[in-house]
């Protein structure tokens, strides 16, 4: 059962626009500050286009680095929205209406983050035309769709569009209410997004219908995109550690276990900036710790099969990146941060009661899983490539440069500044959702019983 | 002018007994190709660009050691693992059955480098300079590549089109190898080779020195139980790439261990 005294409508309008209809002091100079360090970023990747990648540490043989480690961290990060609005409404989880507008939001700015990343890492940016978008009709020639390069853009530009269809369906109604409370252009702005919104039963199905839909059909691409992505790394042959079949489910629940890790953190960080606490309320924070224990166990058992059953075969290649990721120093310094990091301190504190309802613990948590998955990718993909195979004139390792680091740092502020910057323009926590889980949780006295007021159909 | 030029499958032999590591071939190929100049930086960045390198390997304790050397270049597998994960077909397999890369197309993706099991793909991360001095030197017939892009052993397929339009011209037929030898329409290192370790021809044509080897190859693959009668053996043939680049084992007179004063 939900706790928390049951809001009126006027009290959830009040609270959720406050981000929208007044500014805090804070926050023009945090978007300021963040909007710096992207601006830098902004200058590197300048550089990096004019003079060449030669400004990154990447050699050979491992000439994919940071930038795609960053690139499956944030397509990581993306998997929480659907995850919690699609799963968690099909399967009638009520916790979830807080979170799942912030979710979807988080969603789409970590995909167009992370679709920065592997265009700024080829060596000539400006062929993106060739390459994403398959319209070369000058050369006759069209896209190669046997290589993951080529799935990569079409799951990620579908999962981006059927995302961003979902959280505008679900911003419908709350356009109408920012519409109705705001004058002058942003008035005209958001009576055009609220596409004629009354709030009549009509409306109201049709919205309904649209969500649960929706929630169905994004699920194929929920699945799929991080598999494709994987795919990235499990269709390279000639890369011993990479080549594995495990790769799709053990990136997905990876994706899950980072993503709702982060929506949790930025939950816990709406509810300390707006004052949300009756909305974002311990017993959100506590259920998604409780998720993200199954999450978490189901990704360490994906990670020890992709260890095992490599080991298992014996092959020396093989044998030779776990030797590299797991006893040679300093990867296998790394390797130990990243398990206890993804795994074990997080896990253990989400079996506590009293730690998943204490904010801090509960964000140095979320903090360590994402560190921890960030760490994983880079594991994955750097020692694989290193190559400690047979041709010993190819070993070699890989340390990020500066200017790699300013852009992952970047990637960073820019997906918290697109996301302050839209709780100016929307309202992070879902209105219409809050009142009808407010709606549904009434309960009328029939004689002795206590009894639901409204009984749901679907 | 594009009569009989399909009907090659380039391929090379590489004799290992033959080879003694003087590196000529990796001077030829970077004369020939217009590779910039690896100063030491590049080696220290791991960025240099050999198309084809001698790998050196130590067998024996000291004090009865010997050095091992194998030069490794683009094997031009005909099931070639860096084909099909370029997004902008700027790899394929032409005519000649040779692994090109197409530096118009390439968008410097760089997957292609990390699929390909002999580690032979370079790319391009600084734009390439040479000395003012040496810009003379440049070979016109081969594109000077910008940065941004992957590169890698073409068999020195300038060459092998200037042969066949030669022989077209001159002589009405089709190359071969004898007048491959003729003419030495073979790729750099070939010419270079000192020791005639590296054997170049068309093995198609049942007159070349290559094609017994191929043959052979061919006969007998790694699945078949039988050995093979030559000393033929493919790279990393376990990973069923099919390389066009035999190599002949060496054969050791005075194996370490058995003839211990040899040393």
């Amino acid at each position: 059962m939900q706790e928390g005294r049951i809001l009126t409508a006027t009290e959830v309008n009040r609270d959720l626009l406050r981000s929208i209809l007044d500014t805090p002091r804070w926050f023009w100079p945090v978007v300021m500050a963040l909007g710096l360090v992207v601006l830098a970023a902004a200058i590197v990747i300048g550089v990096m286009i004019n003079r060449g990648l030669g400004i990154t540490n990447l050699n050979r043989p491992v000439v994919w680095g940071f930038f795609i480690t960053n690139f499956v961290f944030w397509i990581g990060i993306s998997h929480a929205g659907v995850m919690l609005s699609a799963i968690l409404r099909l399967a009638k989880a009520e916790w979830r209406r807080p979170a799942t507008r912030a979710a979807e939001v988080l969603t789409i700015f970590s995909l167009m983050t992370a679709m920065t990343m592997p265009i700024i890492h080829t060596g000539r940016p400006w062929r993106i035309m060739y390459w994403a978008f398959p319209y070369d009709f000058a050369r006759g020639i069209w896209p190669n769709i046997r290589t993951p390069l080529i799935w990569d853009p079409s799951a990620i530009l579908t999962y981006l569009t059927s995302s961003s269809l979902f959280v505008l369906i679900a911003l419908i109604p709350d356009f109408a209410v920012l519409r109705d409370r705001t004058t002058g252009i942003s008035h005209q702005v958001y009576s055009m997004l609220s596409l004629g919104w009354q709030g009549n039963p009509r409306q109201w199905k049709l919205q309904i219908i649209s969500g649960v839909l929706l929630s169905a059909l994004i699920l194929p691409v929920f699945v799929s995109v991080h598999s494709i992505v994987s795919w990235d790394f499990g269709m390279a042959m000639a890369v011993k550690s990479w080549h594995s079949t495990i790769f799709a489910p053990y990136f997905v629940v990876g994706a899950v276990h980072s993503g709702v890790s982060a929506v949790a953190f930025v939950l816990i960080l709406l509810r300390k900036a707006y004052g949300w606490q009756a909305y974002i309320r311990h017993e959100h924070i506590d259920a998604l710790g409780r998720l993200l224990v199954v999450v978490a166990t189901g990704w360490f058992y994906f990670f020890s099969m992709e260890v095992i059953f490599g080991i298992y075969g014996r092959e020396a290649d093989e044998i030779a990146v776990r030797t590299l990721q797991f006893i040679q120093w300093p990867v296998s310094a790394w390797t130990m941060v990243f398990v206890i990091t993804t795994y074990f301190i997080p896990v253990s504190i989400w079996l506590s009661r009293y730690c998943r309802r204490n904010l801090w613990i509960m964000s140095f948590a979320c903090i360590s899983v994402n560190i921890g998955m960030w760490l994983e990718r880079f594991l994955i993909i750097v020692p694989g490539l290193a190559n400690r195979q047979v041709f010993t004139f190819s070993w070699n390792m890989y340390s990020p440069s500066i200017p790699e680091i300013i852009i992952i740092s970047a990637t960073f502020a820019l997906v918290a500044m697109f996301m302050l910057l839209f709780s100016r323009a929307i309202p992070l926590v879902p209105l219409y959702d809050i009142k009808e889980g407010d709606i549904l949780k009434t309960e009328i006295q029939i004689g002795r019983r206590a009894v639901p007021a409204v009984y749901r159909e679907d | 002018m594009v009569t009989n030029r399909i009907d090659h499958t380039w391929g090379m032999v590489v004799d290992l007994d033959r080879c003694t590591g003087c590196q000529a071939c990796v001077v030829a190929c970077q004369a020939e190709n217009n590779l910039a100049i690896n100063e030491k930086s590049a080696f220290l960045e791991k960025r240099a660009l050999e198309w084809i390198r001698i790998e050196r390997y130590w067998e024996g304790e000291y004090p009865n050691v010997k050095a091992r050397f194998i030069p490794i270049m683009c094997q031009h597998c005909s099931n070639a693992p860096c084909e099909p994960v370029c997004p902008v077909f700027a790899t394929y397999r032409n005519d000649g059955g040779l692994n090109v890369q197409v530096y118009n197309r390439c968008i410097g993706a760089r997957y292609c480098i990390n699929n390909c099991p002999y580690q032979v793909r370079f790319f391009n991360f600084w734009h390439p300079t040479w000395p003012a001095s040496f810009e003379n030197y440049l070979n016109p017939d081969v594109t000077v590549r910008t940065r941004g892009i992957t590169e890698k052993c073409t068999f020195c397929v300038q060459r092998l089109r200037r042969g066949e339009l030669e022989v077209e011209r001159r002589a009405g037929g089709r190359l071969n190898d004898q007048n491959m030898a003729e003419r030495n329409y073979m790729p750099a290192c070939v010419q270079a080779c000192p020791t005639n370790a590296l054997t170049f021809g068309d093995h198609l044509d049942p007159d070349t020195k290559i094609r017994p080897y191929f043959d052979d190859v061919h006969a007998h693959d790694i699945h078949h139980e039988q050995e093979r009668t030559t000393r033929s053996y493919l790279l990393l043939e376990e990973l069923a790439t099919a390389p066009n680049v035999i190599y002949l084992k060496k054969v050791e007179p005075y194996p370490i261990g058995e003839n211990e004063h040899n040393g």
